[in-house]
């Protein structure tokens, strides 16, 4: 942690004014500006370098969040809203709509099994391209997240395509003899969710391990010969001095994998388009539906967004809690 | 010396399944794309001479070239204003520093805890009131200030020398210059890490899009994908040629600012 403008100020007031302030301080020469003066432009200056930014970020996030909760609570079609009456039916509405509950259930389902393996595969893996003896460290990077530069549609496709009835998956299964006939992956519903949590796997697995190989890096050398001294074997060291080290990286990752279950699409949208029968379809997926599928009803989309919103919200409070039990 | 070699043949093993598995899908897209589609359905593994005729199907009943345009100025355009706008935000709230705008950034960072799904419906709206649905503007302004970008340059900020900044504005460098000349410059790990993380989200973008672009002569090429793939498309060699095009681009850009990447993230997280 450094304090910028502490020495800012120190440095400005044992130096003559006109020369801190350049050009326009040897201007104002005559009148000798206060240093505050200095201080205030220079903090001006801060805040209008920030703006535009901050004034993004709040017209496209919080701004529209704050319309969705508004929206929630309204009822109709199209551009004719009106208060809904009662003000919360359409957060009732929710609690007995099977489809919101299925495609919630199946996204909780994605989260929990999915999510666990990553991060494990994810430390495993950053820890075998830690080790001081591995050879061609660059080629076994790149290779473990080059999945990352493909984007998820087209990775859908391609998981869609191998996992056809007819695909790849099918073929090499059988030829090996594993499978006496082939399966029709995305015809059923514990297949087809079989294939987009392999498919989220493929893709995310080596995004993780870069954050988790990074802060590895950053670890203090020292800590770890120091465990060595006194005994510890490999697993011990890994246990108890390098896992404390990376509680909030995996804390991190832990909270953005959540964060990215629960919004997914694309795979559901374009590997399974949902089927068979909604099993696979992702709440975010239904959203979409509701919004902009058939006769819009965004008053009770809003109510959908929220619930997704508040989700993740809880689940990230009590990841953050957890987080900071083990201390 | 050779129990040691031993101990490490799992590990090496490991380690290369996991890159069999990682390369394997991307190997088969590569090469059922130069395949026709009956090879492809047969699993065919091995590279064929299909892929002119593929790529000429595909142009003959894909709008692939607008697509590509469409594709490359909003990742394009996308990238350069992150790059500028959060830049000198992450660098403004390091070096002019206060408690103010540390407050600024508590709640901006809040923004990262907000879904798309959350927003998408009024953004949608905004857009629409606005006259912008199908606008470039509407497509890339959601995604070129993100408090991550922010908090990434902010944290490689953290490690940038005052005395440098001071020693500027003796020399009577104003601060908008010893932003751009003096410290933009030792930022390149950071801004490649940047940059490409914003053309990878950019150029893979598939549901804002889709929301906002209502018209399909504006589609993106994550939009061509996926209408090829709900209109049944059959010929499997095209349809693998098209996913290896739209994947060719963050590849290579990818691959070239890897290194750069890796840095701003270790950067980043320190």
């Amino acid at each position: 942690m450094s304090a910028p403008t502490a020495p800012t100020e120190d440095r400005a007031s044992s130096a003559p004014p006109q020369g801190t302030k350049g050009s326009r301080g040897r201007l104002s020469r005559s009148k000798q500006a206060p240093l505050s003066a200095i201080a205030r432009r220079r903090s001006l200056t801060g805040w209008a370098f920030i703006i535009p930014a901050a004034a993004i970020i709040v017209l496209v996030n919080f701004w529209p969040m704050i319309q969705a909760l508004f929206l929630s609570l309204q009822t109709g079609r199209g551009t004719q809203l009106t208060w809904a009456e009662p003000l919360l039916s359409n957060y009732q509405r929710l609690l007995q709509d099977d489809t919101f509950i299925l495609t919630m259930s199946t996204t909780f389902i994605y989260l929990i099994i999915q999510v666990p393996i990553m991060l494990v595969l994810a430390m495993v893996l950053a820890n075998l391209l830690n080790a001081p003896w591995l050879k061609y460290k660059g080629f076994w990077r790149t290779a473990i997240f080059l999945p990352c530069a493909v984007g998820l549609v087209s990775y859908a496709l391609v998981f869609r395509q191998m996992f056809a009835t007819d695909g790849l998956a099918n073929d090499l299964l059988t030829q090996f003899g594993i499978l006496d006939s082939p399966v029709n992956w995305l015809g059923e519903t514990g297949t087809a969710r079989m294939v987009i949590i392999l498919g989220l796997l493929w893709r995310w697995t080596g995004y993780n391990m870069i954050f988790f190989l990074a802060a590895l890096q950053n670890i203090d050398r020292s800590t770890l010969e120091a465990a060595r001294v006194d005994g510890a074997n490999g697993f011990k060291t890994f246990w108890y001095v390098t896992m404390p080290q990376l509680k909030p990286i995996i804390l991190l990752c832990a909270i953005l994998s959540t964060n990215g279950t629960l919004q997914m699409f694309d795979e559901s949208y374009n590997l399974t388009n949902g089927g068979p029968g909604n099993t696979t379809m992702t709440v975010s997926h239904y959203l979409y539906n509701v919004s902009f599928r058939n006769s819009p009803n965004f008053g009770y989309a809003a109510a959908i967004s929220y619930a997704i919103l508040i989700i993740v919200a809880v689940l990230a409070a009590i990841q953050l809690k957890v987080g900071d039990k083990r201390d | 010396m050779t129990r040691t070699t031993l101990r490490r043949i799992p590990a090496y093993a490991f380690l290369s399944v996991a890159v069999l598995l990682s390369v394997f899908p991307l190997y088969f897209m590569a090469v059922s794309a130069t395949n026709t589609s009956n090879e492809v359905v047969a699993s065919k593994l091995l590279p064929g001479s299909h892929l002119l005729e593929n790529f000429q199907s595909l142009v003959a009943s894909q709008p692939l070239g607008t697509a590509l345009y469409h594709s490359s100025v909003n990742a394009i355009a996308t990238t350069l204003l992150a790059l500028v706008l959060c830049s000198i935000a992450g660098y403004a709230f390091e070096i002019y520093h206060s408690r103010a705008k540390d407050a600024v950034m508590a709640i901006l960072l809040l923004a990262i805890m907000i879904p798309f799904a959350a927003t998408m419906i009024p953004l949608f709206r905004l857009f629409a009131q606005a006259g912008l649905v199908n606008s470039t503007i509407a497509v890339i302004l959601p995604l070129v200030a993100t408090p991550f970008l922010i908090l990434l340059f902010r944290q490689a900020s953290r490690t940038f020398p005052h005395e440098i900044i001071e020693a500027a504005r003796l020399d009577g460098l104003g601060e908008v210059s010893i932003f751009a000349r003096i410290y933009l410059p030792t930022m390149k790990p950071t801004l490649a890490a940047a940059g490409v993380i914003t053309f990878l989200f950019s150029w893979n973008n598939f549901l804002w899009p889709k929301v906002i672009l209502v018209d399909n002569a504006y589609q993106t090429l994550p939009m061509l994908l996926s209408n090829m793939r709900a209109g049944y498309v059959t010929d499997y060699g095209s349809l693998m040629l098209a996913v290896l095009i739209v994947s060719v681009p963050t590849m290579i850009v990818f691959l070239a600012l890897q290194r750069s990447f890796a840095e701003g993230v270790t950067g980043a997280i320190k």
